[in-house]
């Protein structure tokens, strides 16, 4: 069973069956794993925060860093109209960080490995920035849909493939994250797997890969991490700053 | 825009195929949706909950202290420009001073040489009339002893050769007509008494 690479991705409940109603919302290994990321990133955060040091420590620094990392990557896409989403891309951006690399503890879980997840987080900006591209530009937000310079023969059919492609948007930007994780999760399972059953002789180069594959991992979750939150901007920036 | 649909197109497939390959061995637990609610509400519950945290409480705290830390390194650049441009001034003052001591002392010198030159002067002009009246008085002297010292010469010679008469021929002469010898003498011989 355990030789099974998807096994890993198993969500299993945690303590007693909670209930609310006909619907099933027991804490399960999923629950403690978003539940350690958002504690550990309000711990981090909040320990970074605390001190008002001209010449900051390690914490403050890490702290201030991913601030204005942060802020100057919602600057360089969305423009300075995007300031007021701060607060929420990075929320998202750490969320999906520290869910990532928790992923790479041994036994541990991913959470963003699990499609309902990215989903949910890409379905809820996908709405949000539909409602604030509406409120923003009225009806004129269909705009989008109809790029400028376009010959009127080919106008239907690129409405129609803009319209798909919007539409597209959270499901490109959910599956690329869960499929990344599960992807590397799992391959790194499978290199796992041959070293033990390849032995002390043939082991090693498995092993080397493998080795290899959890730095590769590193990167992806950082860099997916990344995409997620930079493409989040995009789309705001899609909604705010209305030109095509 | 053709490439990215192309793209995306490209990894749909290519899920599906994933998607597809693992179901067939054993099924893919994200598939599942027995928790998916679950996870759902749980995802919901701790991302609002740190969002809220973060962005009322958190992340304020940091903005305020990057604000500040910017303020305060504006406020010492200014501060430090205030001073700099005040060292300029004291330089300029500093640079003045030295400037107005060194004329001073130039012109402190220039007024003492002028004073000694004209104290030099003056001394060498008294001086100067001092030696020029005893050169006049020693001239005068010199004039006067010259005219006396032929008087005085020729009546040597009178005398002198009116005894140098008197013991050759032992005769008195008469000391007038001697005199007159002895003036046209010494008249003649004027000439060759002056060049001694």
């Amino acid at each position: 069973m355990a030789a099974n690479p998807m096994h890993q991705f198993n969500v299993y409940r945690i303590g007693p069956e909670i209930k609310l109603g006909e619907v099933d919302i027991s804490f399960t290994n999923a629950s403690l794993f978003m539940l350690i990321s958002s504690i550990a990133i309000l711990l981090i955060f909040n320990i970074g925060s605390k001190k008002k040091a001209l010449i900051p420590d390690k914490m403050q620094l890490l702290a201030e860093l991913s601030y204005s990392f942060i802020s100057k990557m919602i600057s360089d896409t969305a423009g300075s109209k995007a300031k007021p989403y701060f607060s929420f891309i990075f929320s998202l951006f750490m969320f999906v960080l520290f869910c990532n690399m928790f992923g790479m503890i041994p036994y541990s879980f991913t959470v963003t490995s699990h499609i309902i997840v990215t989903f949910v987080l890409a379905a809820f900006i996908f709405i949000g920035v539909t409602i604030i591209g509406f409120i923003k530009h009225g009806f004129g937000y269909l705009k989008l849909f109809v790029p400028s310079g376009v010959p009127m023969v080919l106008l239907p059919l690129i409405v129609i493939i803009e319209i798909i492609s919007y539409l597209s948007r959270p499901i490109s930007l959910s599956v690329r994250l869960f499929a990344n994780m599960m992807a590397g999760h799992t391959m790194m399972k499978v290199f796992g797997g041959f070293v033990v059953s390849l032995g002390i002789i043939g082991g090693w180069l498995p092993l080397s890969f493998s080795v290899a594959l959890t730095g590769l991992e590193i990167l992806v979750a950082f860099l997916q991490a990344y995409v997620f939150a930079i493409l989040t901007c995009i789309y705001l920036n899609d909604a705010l700053n209305l030109h095509h | 825009m053709l490439k990215k649909i192309f793209l995306k197109i490209f990894f749909f497939i290519f899920v599906l195929i994933s998607l597809a390959q693992s179901a067939e061995s054993g099924g893919m637990p994200q598939l599942n949706p027995e928790y998916w609610i679950s996870q759902i509400f749980w995802l919901v519950l701790t991302f609002g909950g740190m969002f809220v945290v973060l962005s009322k409480i958190v992340l304020p705290k940091i903005s305020k202290n990057i604000e500040t830390r910017k303020s305060q390194i504006l406020e010492n650049i200014e501060i430090a420009e205030k001073q700099r441009e005040e060292t300029e001034v004291k330089i300029k003052e500093y640079e003045k001073i030295i400037l107005d001591s060194k004329n001073n002392a130039k012109n402190y010198f220039n007024d003492a040489r002028i004073k000694v030159v004209e104290n030099i002067n003056q001394k060498r002009e008294s001086l100067e009339k001092e030696i020029d009246k005893e050169i006049e008085s020693a001239e005068k002297e010199i004039s006067d002893l010259k005219n006396n010292s032929r008087e005085k010469i020729n009546k040597i010679a009178i005398e002198t050769s009116s005894d140098i008469v008197k013991q050759l021929i032992n005769a008195d002469v008469n000391s007038s007509s001697i005199s007159a010898i002895v003036e046209d003498l010494s008249k003649k011989n004027k000439d060759k008494y002056n060049e001694i």
